[in-house]
């Protein structure tokens, strides 16, 4: 019976290398509400914010933003996906959300093992050398120690920060902006993940570290992964990803193979 | 074309069941307690790792680097002395140096820990946003950077003890068991205070002045003699003071003839106890039940 009620969800999916497609991510009439405090606005007084304290009532500068409006779709094991829109269409809030980092507010979302956010803005300590940082956030994701000290070596060198002299040794906050994205998507890259979803992160960095990043991405995917990337740089969507999802105002407007959804895209963006 | 299809809102029944029949979680699900603490234990290496980088991390702008360790404490005793020794000269305890380096260092482990822990996840957003591990990890490790803080004052604190006079005896080594027991409690406490910290950064302003009344109810600073004249139920109040508890167990390993408020050693120790495993346990509840929260906003 489930079965035949997985008969179209299967037709209107990409190809995949596997025989038997397992899904990784099944997002399910998600809704995401989440709150936007507006800064000092209205109502800051210290005379308004005791009374909101007795009360129990919450500051008015807070506004409910409800940027995931029902969206659902599967993703399967050794996919690829493309999450492309306008800005603030929902992309980075439902990615934030498949990593149980955001709650929905309706629906749910169900992911094989614990998918990894891969975001530009992944802080890690700027007082310290970029080795220790390594170290540091290969333990973070769960590495066992041994397995951090055989392979930190290898993030350096992936992360290409040495290229310039000794810059492993500097403390992070030494370091250009493009550097640190670097070393970060390396650190994120050195581990195998059953999902892991990148948030822009290979617009970061010189040619040839695209190059060496779009590289990663497809091993991570060999290893049966699956890989979520939101970007607004189409031609690494295009490069990296075969199946494209494109959002618009928090709603799915298409969801097919990259070219076809992308040029779909091309034409509205042009005609607005 | 069948490639190009939008998602058909009749299959919300089916992605649900698709999910079950493949054995997928829901994302983001608050894990058991037992499941919580044993990928916590897994994270130990993690722990240790960023409480040992934050205490480098923390002398790094400084010229003196990790010097401040001792120097920071020593100066806080110089200070208070000068004021309490000197200026309002109180002769009433035998060696007051001693009395009052004691109880300031044993004092500043607790706050500094909750000081630091109520800033531990609102300080770490960006990890927190990035990757996904137990965040107890992230208030445990401030516990274990400042116990190493707390190493560090121990060796100023033994070597002014010394010097003004102190014999060396037997029962110095039950500061060892005192300070595992403080820094369980420290661990609770800043478990609390860090979830506390994370809903409302308006506890950041709040907490200085709440740790000032806790250090004057501690006997820090003066005799704990003086609170004999307070009412009755006030003494037993302050007498159960965990803070207080802890310095005075440690004015006792370490000190001859230290007033002291508890006259029954037994007592002191099973309140002592008592504070660590209700902190403790408490503390670890009370962080778990919020584990989703953490981030968000």
């Amino acid at each position: 019976m489930v079965e035949h009620f997985d008969a179209p969800t299967e037709a209107s999916a990409t190809m995949t290398r596997t025989q038997e497609r397992i899904p990784t991510v099944v997002v399910d009439d998600a809704h995401i509400i989440y709150r936007v405090h507006q800064g000092a606005a209205g109502g800051t007084t210290p005379v308004a914010a005791l009374r909101r304290l007795v009360k129990r009532t919450h500051a008015p500068n807070v506004r409910e933003v409800h940027a995931v409006k029902g969206i659902s779709f599967t993703a399967y094991r050794g996919e690829a996906i493309g999450l492309i829109g306008s800005n603030g269409s929902g992309k980075s809030t439902i990615l934030r959300a498949i990593a149980g980092l955001l709650p929905v507010n309706r629906g749910a979302i169900h992911t094989q093992g614990q998918p990894s956010l891969l975001g530009v803005n992944a802080a890690l300590l700027n007082d310290l050398s970029g080795e220790r940082n390594v170290v540091l956030g290969c333990l973070a994701m769960g590495m066992h120690p041994d397995d951090v000290a055989r392979q930190a070596a290898g993030i350096i060198d992936f992360s290409g920060i040495n290229e310039r002299g000794d810059f492993a040794s500097l403390p992070m906050r030494t370091y250009s902006s493009g550097m640190a994205a670097r070393l970060r998507f390396s650190i994120a890259a050195a581990k195998k993940h059953d999902v892991l979803l990148i948030d822009e992160a290979l617009a970061t960095g010189d040619k040839g570290f695209r190059k060496r990043s779009e590289q990663r991405v497809r091993e991570l995917r060999e290893g049966a992964g699956t890989v979520f990337l939101v970007s607004h740089q189409l031609s690494s969507v295009r490069d990296t990803c075969e199946r494209t999802i494109w959002l618009e105002s928090g709603v799915i407007r298409m969801d097919g193979p990259t070219d076809e959804v992308i040029r779909a895209y091309e034409a509205y963006a042009n005609s607005k | 074309m069948a490639t190009t299809a939008l998602v058909d809102p009749d299959t919300g029944l089916t992605q649900a069941q698709l999910a079950a029949r493949h054995g997928l979680r829901v994302a983001g699900e608050r894990p058991s307690l037992v499941e919580y603490s044993r990928r916590l234990w897994a994270y130990r290496h993690f722990i240790a790792a960023y409480a040992n980088a934050k205490l480098v991390a923390s002398y790094s702008n400084a010229k003196l680097g990790q010097l401040w360790q001792v120097l920071t404490p020593l100066t806080n005793a110089a200070v208070y002395y000068l004021i309490f020794g000197v200026v309002l000269a109180q002769n009433s305890i035998p060696n007051f140096i001693a009395y009052l380096t004691t109880g300031l260092f044993i004092f500043n482990f607790t706050q500094s820990a909750v000081l630091a822990g109520t800033q531990s996840i609102s300080s770490n957003l960006g990890l927190i946003r990035a990757l996904h591990f137990p965040r107890a990890s992230l208030p445990l490790s401030t516990t274990i950077t400042q116990f190493q803080q707390l190493l560090a004052s121990m060796v100023v604190l033994v070597g002014i003890v010394l010097v003004t006079g102190e014999p060396l005896t037997w029962e110095w080594l039950l500061l060892v068991p005192a300070l595992l027991l403080q820094a369980v409690f420290n661990a609770g406490v800043v478990l609390l205070v860090a979830r506390l910290g994370a809903k409302s950064s308006d506890l950041k302003q709040v907490m200085p002045f709440i740790m000032r009344t806790w250090m004057y109810g501690s006997g820090v600073l003066y005799s704990v003699s003086l609170f004999d004249r307070l009412p009755g139920w006030a003494t037993t109040l302050v007498q159960y003071n965990p803070l207080l508890v802890y310095i005075e167990l440690a004015r006792y390993a370490l000190l001859e003839e230290a007033p002291l408020l508890n006259e029954s050693l037994t007592q002191l120790w099973l309140v002592g106890a008592g504070w660590a495993l209700v902190a403790g346990i408490g503390g670890f509840i009370y962080f778990w039940r919020g584990e989703q929260e953490y981030g968000r906003g």
